[in-house]
């Protein structure tokens, strides 16, 4: 029954409420010389909860910071030096090989398509990173893990699993040298 | 003006859970962004992470205003 006298209700809130919510007669003698109020111990962890899942939620922040933190800096490449990774007559036409650029990168692959056209990429596929291949001829790269295909020129995906472009490898052809100027991450 | 009673314990206590239940929705939301955006972020995806990043804050600020009234609440 509900008790329309407040001060009723200010006396039930300040009563004692043991665990099995008995009589407190009826507790044992530790209990009552120690006594547990029920309702206080559940508002008490309810509240502790409620914290808890804020400090949470600020945590969540913290990582989307983080990654827009990370995002930032890995946008920025701050001018990557120009560096020569082949000579122009090491490469017949057709032919390709692997460089790291910026060192320490993962492998690249520098591609001559024509007497005086490069292009170079990311050797992994961006589907499951298996290193792709050149097939000059078709004007393709190809990644023989799970067939995927991209466009020599583009390195714009055409066929298979890989969802999203090769990293492209800037290049800049001068004094019979090829070099590495930049890299360009794919905007999707 | 006369100055508001007090609330009592049981009241207090439907408040909280009542606050629990906005919290545990909001914490969520902000799980399952913070999942889409690092799987945006790894998919080359990067211009997600700026409003997820706002979403996440205006989630965050409803929660602590929330824990304000909580303190005031004790």
């Amino acid at each position: 029954m509900i008790s329309r006298n407040p001060g009723s209700l200010v006396d039930a809130d300040r009563a004692v409420v043991p665990p099995d919510r008995g009589a407190t007669a009826s507790q044992p003698k530790w209990r009552r010389d120690f006594p547990i109020d029920a309702g206080q111990d559940e508002f008490v962890s309810r509240r502790e909860l409620v914290k808890f899942m804020i400090l949470t939620s600020g945590a969540f922040v913290a990582g989307h910071v983080w990654l827009l933190v990370k995002s930032l800096v890995e946008r920025a490449p701050f001018g990557l030096p120009a560096v020569s990774v082949a000579t122009v007559d090491e490469l017949p036409v057709g032919g390709a090989k692997t460089f790291q650029y910026p060192a320490g990168s993962t492998p690249r692959l520098l591609v001559r398509t024509g007497a005086t056209t490069f292009v170079a990429y990311d050797q992994q596929c961006t589907h499951l990173a298996c290193p792709v291949v050149p097939v000059v001829a078709q004007g393709r790269l190809h990644c023989p893990c799970h067939n995927g295909w991209f466009d020599l020129s583009t390195g714009r995906p055409v066929a298979g699993p890989p969802q999203r472009p090769l990293p492209r490898v800037s290049l800049d052809v001068r004094d019979g040298s090829v070099y590495a100027t930049g890299v360009e991450e794919p905007s999707s | 003006m006369t100055r508001p009673r007090p609330l009592i314990r049981s009241q207090r206590m439907t408040i909280v859970t009542g606050m629990l239940v906005f919290v545990l929705i909001l914490i969520v939301l902000q799980l399952w962004l913070l999942t889409a955006s690092v799987n945006a972020y790894l998919g080359g995806e990067r211009s997600i992470v700026l409003p997820a990043l706002g979403a996440s804050a205006l989630c965050f600020a409803l929660n602590a205003g929330l824990l304000r009234y909580l303190y005031r609440l004790e």
